[in-house]
């Protein structure tokens, strides 16, 4: 954190100098591990092995914080009968599907009242669709009713609470020791500090930047943390949670807003076709009317949304224009899509601010799909690399590509920086900050604003005779907004939109005050429903800044918080189930019984005269069916929960499996890896092989990358910039000096790091910073790559680009690549040029024996297909 | 009489480290922020800490950055990213002009922002109308392109993120993709 979120570590050191103990858990040493009590370092990876054992430890020492999980938590709630956990079938949940490596999740549902049925999801479930998850929503899946089993003693072994227990049984320190190389010692100061610092007196934060989420796992990583954080009583209370350090200025606005394939502002999904083929089968999909919480009232939102793209033409008969969105057929994701470029299906790719050439994983399939484009542009503020690939790339040197035989075209589009327009930004804890204009933009920048606003005005023009249906969505869409002097459109007119405001009655026109005047009858248009109140009363939210020092520690009044402006979700849990605060030290959000009404430091996240002890009845739907006590207000139980019965395509609790590329056998189950992870078996994606099978000895090293506090990302904003590109000049690799001795390297030398994928080179930095593990009994090094640098001619600096070296497997959850932990080879010296570099890399593969089947293998374990489940189990 | 001593004593710099050693350089220098006519207060363009920065103009030019005490997030403080950020306004690497790379073309040409436009507006259409779907191998219908895709998103506004999704949408395209699922 002190390294890529500098500037928010102060308030982790004002922590610490008020007691707080801050433990770093990374396989490198940065600037965090500096100033920690304790730097404990792990093999990249196994993630789920330490938390898992840290949940082992809460339950087998009784530690979970009781009143707390028993209440707000589904650890009393009954599971089917069918379940089967990864206990049983030795790495796999019940209900695999071998052929696309998919769960069939209903034997993972809850036991429903009063017969043997379970608590379904409402609409047609998606076959082995992965993207699936994500098409829920934010408010994670709906189940058809609330009314569920409860055995508030939590002995049931089919309860929640048991199911928890026994999955975790066998994440024990010795596992842990043997697994993610940490010592009993280390883990026992880190299982006592988590403990000791959680219940009713004191909370444990985690925080964690997005590398967790880059593995083939990468959500069930977060989601191990979540469950820990839950049996302990750290969720919805100050100084708790689950902190996500985003590494752009928006990207949390881009994931609210979404510039995403599979969702829709304010985390509704993308309709899907086969699934939500009408607007009715598309919102019983994402919400039940008998399920609890504020997601029943997607329709309101759906409308509202519908409204503001398309106005007038948005009306009841024709179902508000549900039919103008485009519809998806499984994933249509960013490495998909360079997919489809490589087969020669893409005609033209917009980049905005990004540079997939350096940034995304498998850099070669990135710059060799875009090689096969027609047309490309590129809006940046400088020649980034992804923008002159073709006459400077790695490919161009080593002869994959010729310039003269590349018949993209390419348009650079200077772009407006963030001094030179107004808008608003989201940063990493949802408040959306506003950014007034400075300057105007020189020459030809503009910005995207700018640019979107007269591209889609042109394209208007060029369809206006048309009488093509096709185009009736481009034609009605409602695209007049206010401009300047400069033809820029006026932002706050689009926030206003954003916002939402009255198409009828009294308050036509005026804007919506929160996402509660929403309506599904048309009469109410918003944007982003999340987002709505931020514009509440003709005033921009986001501008407010009443200075800090002026306001208590919410600084409620310094820009705004989505949703209603709440700094922390779900804070009724911050008092305890009779509404009182679990303690003076702790208070934060509470029912006064005078005024019978929530209140504190912050807007209650929860209906704010719901009376603790209120019970509505379950079946009563929507935010009237959450009872008291139930302050997961977004969940279809209005209960955090330990177990997900739907939501989480590769299982109901977290597993650990090996990284696709794996030093060792997954020491937990006969499972290797995800077995529902995303694959890409390509020649251009090649796998190394894991553990002790053939071939792996020639990539034995762990490697994984990471950011450094004076880059950026792909460098784009600070490769160029003379001050940052001084600060940290060239790219380098880190190793253990014990690693360092054994291949020959010399420190400030180089390194040629070789992956089944490509092989680059690097400065040698010997450094204790890295960390050889005794993992399962074998030594492993880990060598560490910051992934900034990118080979082109236009930067300040360049270098070769980590991320050149890694392959590419998918979380099945989200999408996202596994680029935490992979396997390479390490020689000392520089990498060859020209066509010899391929060879370098072919000669690697040849020895390894490597074919696209590498590593690529779902099951490791063998097969029942007359029973349906795995043979054997391994204990 | 300008002896140091006197100087020191006239202006009780005792230890000759204040006042009395300055130079008439030093006397003459302001901070970079006195020239400036206008003064907007703004973030930080970097990672999603969102420190608070105030942004100093003469003249339609940045003059300079710095950190805004008044944020309850930074309190006044930037990281060198953020107290670089001048640079991505005035550095003269930046590119502000719009640049064409013909197919097979070894080097950029010139072509005016309006032409740009247009041939990118051109291009997106014919795009559109050669991979456009109007249903799926089942029949469903999808109403939609393949033809074009984007990605990015993490560093521009939110309302510009707003107007793209909902331009690309009603043109029908889904292949929109940021920096969030990398
Ligand atoms: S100044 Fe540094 S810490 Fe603050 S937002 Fe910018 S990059 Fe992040």
């Amino acid at each position: 954190m002190a390294e890529c979120h500098p500037v928010g570590f102060q308030w982790v050191t004002e922590a610490k100098q008020r007691g707080a103990r801050v433990i770093h858990v990374d396989p490198r040493f940065t600037r965090t591990s500096a100033v920690a009590d304790r730097h404990i370092p792990l093999r990249a990876g196994s993630d789920i092995v330490l938390l898992g054992a840290l949940i082992n430890y809460v339950l087998t020492h009784g530690l979970w914080f009781k009143e707390y999980v028993r209440a707000y938590t589904n650890a009393a709630t009954i599971i089917s009968e069918d379940y089967q956990d990864p206990e049983d079938l030795n790495g796999l949940f019940s209900g695999y599907n071998p052929e696309d490596g998919s769960y069939d999740k209903s034997s993972w549902s809850y036991q429903a009242a009063g017969n043997k049925k379970k608590v379904g999801e409402p609409g047609a479930e998606s076959e082995g669709d992965a993207a699936e998850p994500h098409e829920f929503g934010a408010g994670g899946p709906p189940l058809s009713h609330s009314n569920v089993i409860r055995d508030e003693s939590l002995q049931d072994p089919r309860c929640v609470f048991q199911l928890l227990k026994r999955h975790y049984e066998r994440y024990t320190p010795e596992m842990v020791e043997r697994t993610c190389g940490i010592s009993a010692d280390d883990f026992a100061y880190l299982a006592e500090s988590v403990t000791q610092n959680s219940g009713r007196e004191r909370t444990t934060a985690f925080t964690y930047a997005v590398g967790w989420t880059q593995h083939a796992q990468g959500a069930q990583f977060i989601r191990t943390a979540a469950i820990l954080q839950l049996l302990l009583g750290n969720m919805g209370r100050p100084g708790g949670g689950i902190i996500a350090l985003r590494g752009h200025a928006t990207i949390q606005g881009s994931t609210d807003i979404p510039t995403l394939f599979n969702l829709l502002p304010g985390y509704l999904p993308m309709p899907e076709a086969g699934q939500h083929d009408t607007l009715d089968e598309y919102l019983d999909t994402i919400r039940s009317k008998k399920q609890k919480g504020f997601w029943t009232n997607a329709d309101a939102y759906t409308v509202s949304l519908l409204k503001a793209w398309w106005g007038d033409a948005a009306k009841k008969d024709n179902n508000f224009a549900y039919d103008y969105l485009p519809k998806l057929t499984g994933a249509h994701g960013t490495y998909q899509t360079v997919e489809r470029m490589l087969r020669d299906e893409l005609d033209g790719y917009f980049l905005i601010g990004q540079n997939p050439a350096v940034g995304s994983a498998n850099g070669k399939m990135q710059r060799m799909g875009m090689s096969r484009l027609k047309w490309l542009v590129v809006r940046d503020f400088s020649l980034i690399e992804s923008a002159t690939w073709w006459k400077d790339g790695p490919e161009i040197e080593s002869g994959e590509l010729r310039s003269e035989d590349i018949e993209t075209e390419v348009f650079f589009m200077p772009a407006a920086n963030h001094t030179e327009k107004a808008g608003s930004f989201t940063q990493t804890q949802r408040l959306v900050q506003w950014r007034h204009q400075a300057v105007t933009p020189p020459d030809d920048a503009q910005s995207e604003l700018h640019f979107f606003h007269e591209l889609g005005k042109r394209i208007r023009e060029r369809l206006a005779d048309s009488q093509d249906w096709r185009d009736r969505p481009l034609l009605d869409l409602t695209w007049d907004y206010p401009t300047d002097e400069h033809g820029e459109p006026e932002a706050e007119a689009v926030l206003a939109e954003i916002n939402g405001f009255h198409v009828t009655g009294p308050d036509k026109g005026e804007p919506l005050s929160t996402f509660n005047d929403m309506r599904s009858d048309g009469s109410t248009a918003g944007g982003c429903w999340i987002y709505t109140g931020i514009y509440a009363e003709r005033v921009n939210q986001a501008a407010r800044r009443k200075p800090g020092q002026e306001q208590d520690e919410t600084a409620a009044e310094w820009a705004w918080a989505w949703p209603a402006n709440r700094r922390l979700l779900y804070n009724r849990a911050s008092a305890d189930p009779q509404g009182r605060p679990w303690s003076e030290r702790k208070k934060y959000v509470w029912w006064d019984a005078e005024q019978q009404r929530w209140t504190g430091k912050d807007v209650p996240d929860f209906p704010v005269d719901r009376a603790p002890d209120a019970r509505p009845d379950p079946d009563a739907g929507g935010p009237e069916a959450l009872a008291g006590d139930d302050p997961f207000i977004m969940q279809a139980d209005g209960k955090g929960w330990l177990f997900a019965p739907h939501g989480m395509v590769d299982g109901p609790m977290p597993t650990h499996y090996e990284p696709p590329e794996s030093p060792i056998d997954n020491p937990l189950y006969g499972q290797q890896s995800n077995p529902s992870r995303i694959r890409f078996p390509r020649e251009d994606n090649l796998l190394a092989p894991s553990a002790l099978q053939p071939g792996s000895e020639i990539y034995p090293h762990v490697f994984t990358t990471y950011r450094l506090t004076e880059h950026h990302t792909a460098g784009g904003m600070s490769r160029f910039l003379p001050y940052l590109a001084e600060l940290q000049p060239e790219m380098f690799c880190e190793v253990s000096p014990e690693f360092a001795e054994e291949i020959g390297l010399e420190a400030y030398g180089w390194a040629t790091i070789i992956s089944p994928r490509s092989a680059i080179e690097a400065r040698v930095f010997v450094t204790e910073r890295m960390t050889s593990l005794t993992i399962a009994g074998r030594r492993v090094h880990q060598v560490g790559l910051p992934y900034h640098w990118g080979v082109g001619s236009e930067a300040v600096v360049e270098g070769d680009a980590a991320n050149d070296l890694l392959g590419l497997s998918l979380d099945p959850n989200v999408h996202i690549q596994g680029s935490k932990a992979a396997q390479c080879a390490v020689r000392p010296g520089r990498r060859p040029r020209g066509p010899d570099l391929l060879r370098l890399v072919e000669d690697l593969r040849h020895q390894a024996g490597l074919t696209v089947e590498t590593g690529n293998a779902r099951l490791t374990v063998p097969w029942n297909a007359s029973e349906g489940q795995p043979k054997g189990k391994k204990s | 009489m300008e002896w140091p001593v006197f100087r020191q004593l006239r202006s009780r710099d005792s230890s000759g480290r204040g006042a009395a050693v300055t130079s008439k350089k030093t006397r003459e220098t302001t901070p970079r922020t006195d020239a400036a006519d206008t003064v907007v207060q703004s973030i930080c363009p970097y990672c999603a800490v969102g420190c608070g920065q105030k942004i100093y103009a003469k003249d339609n030019r940045v003059i300079h950055i710095e950190g805004d005490p008044d944020s309850p997030i930074s309190r006044g403080r930037l990281c060198p990213k953020g107290a670089a950020s001048e640079q991505l306004v005035n550095s003269v690497g930046r590119q502000t002009k719009v640049l064409y790379r013909a197919p097979r073309a070894r080097d950029w040409e010139a072509l005016s922002l309006d032409r740009a436009i247009d041939m990118i507006a051109d291009r997106l259409l014919e795009a559109r109308k050669k991979h456009w779907e109007d249903t799926d191998q089942h029949g469903k219908p999808v109403r939609r392109t393949m033809g074009f895709a984007s990605l990015g998103g993490a560093t521009i506004d939110n309302e510009e993120n707003y107007l793209i999704k909902k331009l690309f949408s009603a043109a029908g395209a889904v292949q929109i993709e940021n920096q969030a699922r990398i």
